[in-house]
């Protein structure tokens, strides 16, 4: 390729780009710092008068600080989900890599039946009740584990199959009992592949929508994603406010983004390559 | 398998003490079973129920032939087909010519791939807003952008004839990020003497492209197919964002079906929807990946 031509061809590129991908997030921004009146109208035009900090204060303040239990919830809920996915995800794709028995073929039979089959959200709705965990947070923490691990299990598999064998062995012969072979040999080896999930685990709980909105109703029970209902109603939707609240919950992801980007298309393209 | 009586039974001791504890898998065992497995299993039963999650009345096969018969319940079995089908190709098809395009000799090429793949961590209903807002008949960007070069954009959102192609146009924007990606892992991985080798022998660009990328690049095409059409089929977040199944029932997908019939209080049927939900997922992607795989080995 000719340099002139290949200045040509990335300049369309980044300016076709900036239209279709950065357009919906300027659109964002703008709204955000309207006033409700200007914001109605839904127009991609730069504000008349900037409202930034009235509508930030106004969303952190709407129905007695919801938006801050919601991100305290999130967060909570976020953490302890990925951390027993980490742990427990990680303790069965090193068995399951290591020590071929008579379970592998039904766990590897379940990581798939994980992988594929959409929940039954109704039964698991009247399971919670039964054993008293609808409408709690750690039910919906189970529950969060329960529909990950099967994703977590299988990028754990990958990689203690690069680990030598050797090592194990080596910790076997001075005496390293199961605990102390996978918490202080194994684990700490693992590293890449725990911020792998860590990341990509993170970004999917706290952006998920549906399973709180069935599992975890009620306004103290309230995520970040479900904060967008407080705005929207049929007539009369205060736009400014909305998507002041879209903006704010699409920091933490764009933080995790600038830092762990590498991480988070190393776990999801996983498997790409060999099929 | 082997059968199991010819492994002697393993004393409690060595169970416990192993190097490698079949016990590992115990805790992460009972959480999928109970939170997962186990629901799954009992909507086959409480699917040919009436249910009001107190009791159940086994009504039979009624909760189905319900849902096959309203044409409203059976839309959304198709339009969940629909949906998959289009937003799998399209990413199939968008994100092969993306991968190519950000793995070619171009300026910037970091932060066209960064642009391309952050929608994918973005909130879904957020996207969902946010482009129910762009896709307004009147007042939206898109419409009058498209009315400054002369062309009248469609009621997208409105029109039951766009409706849910709209939505799928907006979750193959959030979502060919994670397509792009796959394919530059997949067309990384191919080894460059392949090229070099073609160029020699006189190969044009579009001949490299047919010849050596598209069939090497097969298990990245393999993995798109298959993961988002397992994302297409049970969308609901989307949809839910943007239209809430409207106009009418135009763009109900099963999964917007489940909630609304679980909304209504009718448990049993919402069910079924999930059971029909289940075996529709499974009975294409379970031979889809077989025959998928089978390919991967003749190669």
């Amino acid at each position: 390729m000719s340099a002139a031509r290949r200045y040509l061809i990335s300049g369309s590129a980044i300016l076709l780009s900036s239209v279709v991908f950065l357009v919906p997030f300027t659109f964002i921004l703008l709204m955000a710092l309207k006033d409700r009146k200007e914001a109605s109208l839904r127009s991609f035009t730069l504000p008349t008068t900037y409202h930034f900090w009235d509508n930030l204060v106004e969303v952190i303040q709407t129905r007695n600080y919801m938006l801050l239990t919601a991100f305290l919830n999130s967060v909570i809920l976020t953490v302890t989900s990925v951390t027993l996915l980490v742990i427990l995800g990680a303790m069965a794709g090193f068995v399951l890599q290591r020590h071929p028995s008579k379970w592998t073929g039904l766990v590897n039979f379940f990581v798939l039946a994980g992988l594929i089959i959409p929940p039954a959200v109704v039964p698991t709705i009247w399971l919670l009740q039964g054993i008293k965990m609808f409408k709690t947070m750690h039910g919906m923490i189970f529950i969060e584990v329960a529909y990950g691990l099967s994703f977590s299990v299988l990028l754990f598999r990958a990689f203690v199959a690069t680990i030598p064998r050797e090592l194990d062995e080596a910790a076997i012969m001075d005496g390293a009992g199961p605990f102390r072979l996978f918490f202080e040999i194994i684990l700490p080896l693992l590293k890449p592949v725990v911020s792998t999930v860590i990341v990509v685990q993170s970004v999917a709980i706290f952006n998920d929508f549906t399973n709180p909105l069935y599992y975890l109703p009620g306004n103290k029970n309230v995520t970040v994603q479900l904060t967008l209902y407080n705005f929207q109603s049929q007539f009369d939707t205060s736009y400014n406010l909305l998507f002041m609240n879209i903006l704010l919950i699409t920091i933490p992801p764009l933080v995790i983004f600038l830092f762990f980007n590498r991480q988070i298309v190393a776990g999801l393209t996983a498997g790409a390559v060999k099929g | 398998m082997k059968s199991i009586e010819a492994t002697p039974r393993i004393p409690f001791k060595r169970w416990m003490t192993s190097s490698y504890p079949v016990w590992f898998y115990l805790p992460a065992g009972v959480i999928f079973f109970v939170f997962f497995l186990f629901p799954t299993i009992a909507s086959l039963f409480f699917s040919l129920t009436r249910w009001t999650l107190f009791d159940a009345v086994f009504i039979g096969l009624d909760n189905y032939s319900q849902f096959f018969k309203e044409p409203f319940l059976f839309q959304g079995l198709r339009n969940s087909l629909i949906y998959g089908v289009v937003t799998s190709g399209m990413k199939v098809v968008l994100g092969m010519m993306l991968g190519v395009f950000l793995t070619s000799q171009i300026v910037a090429r970091d932060y066209l791939r960064s642009v391309v793949f952050f929608p994918v961590l973005v909130s879904t209903v957020g996207v969902g807003i946010t482009f129910t807002a762009l896709m307004h008949p009147t007042q939206g960007f898109i419409n009058e952008t498209l009315e400054l070069l002369g062309v009248k954009g469609p009621a997208w959102l409105t029109d039951p004839r766009f409706a849910l192609l709209s939505v799928a146009l907006v979750d193959v924007w959030k979502g060919v990020g994670l397509a792009t990606v796959i394919y530059i892992a997949g067309i990384n991985a191919i080894p460059i003497e392949y090229y070099e080798a073609s160029e020699i022998d006189g190969a044009s660009s579009f001949q490299q492209f047919w010849n050596i990328t598209l069939p090497l690049a097969r298990p990245a095409t393999f993995t798109v197919i298959i993961l988002s059409l397992i994302g297409g089929l049970r969308s609901f977040d989307l949809i839910w964002s943007m239209t809430r199944g409207g106009p009418g029932f135009t763009t109900d997908v099963i999964a917007s079906v489940i909630y609304k019939q679980y909304q209504a209080g009718f448990y049993g049927l919402s069910t079924a929807g999930n059971v029909v939900l289940i075996v529709l997922v499974a009975a294409i992607i379970v031979p889809l990946s077989a025959f998928l795989n089978k390919r991967e080995v003749e190669l």
